[in-house]
């Protein structure tokens, strides 16, 4: 009896987190930004956005790096070293740049927007904003929603390109990798919408999940010190799994039948 | 003044991240040059195309001179067909007696086909010379390569599995 109430109590209490989630994001997508508050989603452009990049431009640099790396070692074998740029570029724009920026972008980005929302909860602003009558939804909620979103693929992008620079660097400067062949065979083979814009796709749809997790984590947690830690702790840990299960869902609809 | 220099800042982050598009589009995807400059068709027939694609390169001793635009199979001959495209700089060029054959780049590299450049008869070059056959005459005409002409001498691809079958044939035979 004991076991099947907590079943049932766990199910509700999923499915109403669920729902609450849902309700939060709806009134975030409603609740976009007007011209003139535009100035709130550009602020938390910067805090989102704009500090995040110096881990991506680094991460994106040495994974393009450690790529060229490894591809030249096992490509030299065959003597087909001259398809070392589609390698770095096709696995970096299709699978690499959107995925380990949206790792990244969670662990930077997503646990601090927790963490802010949760303590604005704990230390009751979240209240006193309802109190004189401004929705908490459009004017916290909202523009840390659409910041996310906008800069998460433009993170996607930059690590993208620098990762292919950083693939240019190691393989074409240090390893003797002729630099004609190096960007003429990787054109002839990167596509813009199959390879280019599907990674973009990817990195949009990581944006809302993640930032969606992120915000509902410090929305809903429990306003202590210890639940605004244990809900940062599951933002990262729930964005990250979300990322990597939707990353193989997406790769297998976009890349998978053909 | 820190919300300016925020603003500035994130003025900046989407710059960078124009750019950045604009890197992937230009220099990795060659979306800018796609389909570029003028070109003429030309076909041929092969027996066996073995892994020409789409969009493989057209050489001319490792110089590329066009690309392949599409690969079909021949309504009743039933064998392949690829229709070729070359840039129009290479117009009245090749004579029509140049021959075609798939190679490939490295031992696993992608195919392109090789354009070997043929001969003109002496009495030809001495055609062209009197008067401009090659503008507005029928291409039989014509000792160049125009658009829309079939090359007719075509080497396949190599096929390992051909090969080594006449390979064991051979020496069956001994």
């Amino acid at each position: 009896m004991e076991i099947l109430q907590r079943l049932g109590r766990n199910t509700i209490d999923t499915f109403a987190s669920i729902g609450a989630a849902s309700l939060m994001l709806y009134g975030a997508l409603i609740a976009i930004p007007k011209w003139k508050n535009i100035r709130l989603t550009v602020e938390q452009m910067y805090v989102v956005g704009v500090q995040s990049l110096l881990i991506i431009l680094v991460s994106g640099l040495f994974i393009g790096m450690v790529m060229a790396l490894q591809g030249y070692t096992i490509l030299v074998n065959y003597g087909a070293e001259g398809s070392l740029g589609p390698m770095v570029a096709l696995s970096i724009l299709r699978e690499l740049g959107p995925v380990v920026t949206a790792l990244l972008f969670a662990g930077r980005a997503g646990s601090a927007l927790t963490a802010e929302i949760g303590l604005m909860k704990a230390t009751e602003q979240l209240s006193s904003l309802e109190m004189m009558a401004v929705d908490p939804l459009r004017r916290i909620v909202s523009p840390r929603f659409w910041a996310g979103v906008i800069s998460m693929p433009m993170l996607a992008i930059i690590f993208s390109a620098v990762g292919i620079l950083g693939g240019h660097l190691v393989g074409v400067d240090w390893l003797g990798v002729d630099a004609g062949s190096y960007w003429s065979i990787m054109q002839s083979t990167v596509d813009w919408n199959e390879d280019v814009i599907n990674g973009v796709i990817k990195a949009l749809v990581f944006a809302v999940v993640i930032v969606w997790i992120a915000l509902f984590k410090g929305y809903s947690c429990i306003p202590t010190s210890e639940g605004i830690s244990k809900a940062t702790t599951e933002t990262v840990v729930y964005a990250s799994l979300a990322i990597l299960g939707l990353d193989f869902v997406l790769t297998a609809l976009m890349f998978g039948i053909s | 003044m820190t919300s300016r220099k925020n603003e500035i800042l994130v003025g900046l982050f989407v710059a960078l991240a124009i750019i950045a598009g604009l890197l992937l589009a230009l220099r990795v995807a060659n979306q800018g040059m796609a389909g570029n400059g003028e070109t003429y068709k030309l076909n041929a027939r092969f027996d066996n195309i073995g892994g020409l694609k789409a969009r493989s390169s057209v050489k001319v001793g490792g110089v590329v001179v066009g690309r392949v635009s599409r690969i079909y199979l021949h309504e009743q001959d039933l064998i392949p067909v690829v229709e070729l495209e070359i840039a129009s700089e290479y117009q009245n060029t090749f004579p029509d007696t140049s021959s075609l054959s798939i190679l490939t780049s490295g031992l696993l590299g992608e195919q392109f086909i090789g354009l070997q450049p043929g001969f003109i008869f002496p009495e030809d070059l001495e055609m062209i010379e009197e008067d401009k056959v090659c503008d507005n005459a029928p291409y039989s005409d014509c000792p160049y390569l125009t658009n829309g002409e079939e090359i007719l001498d075509t080497k396949s691809a190599l096929v390992l599995e051909d090969l080594i079958g006449q390979f064991l044939f051979n020496q069956g035979n001994e």
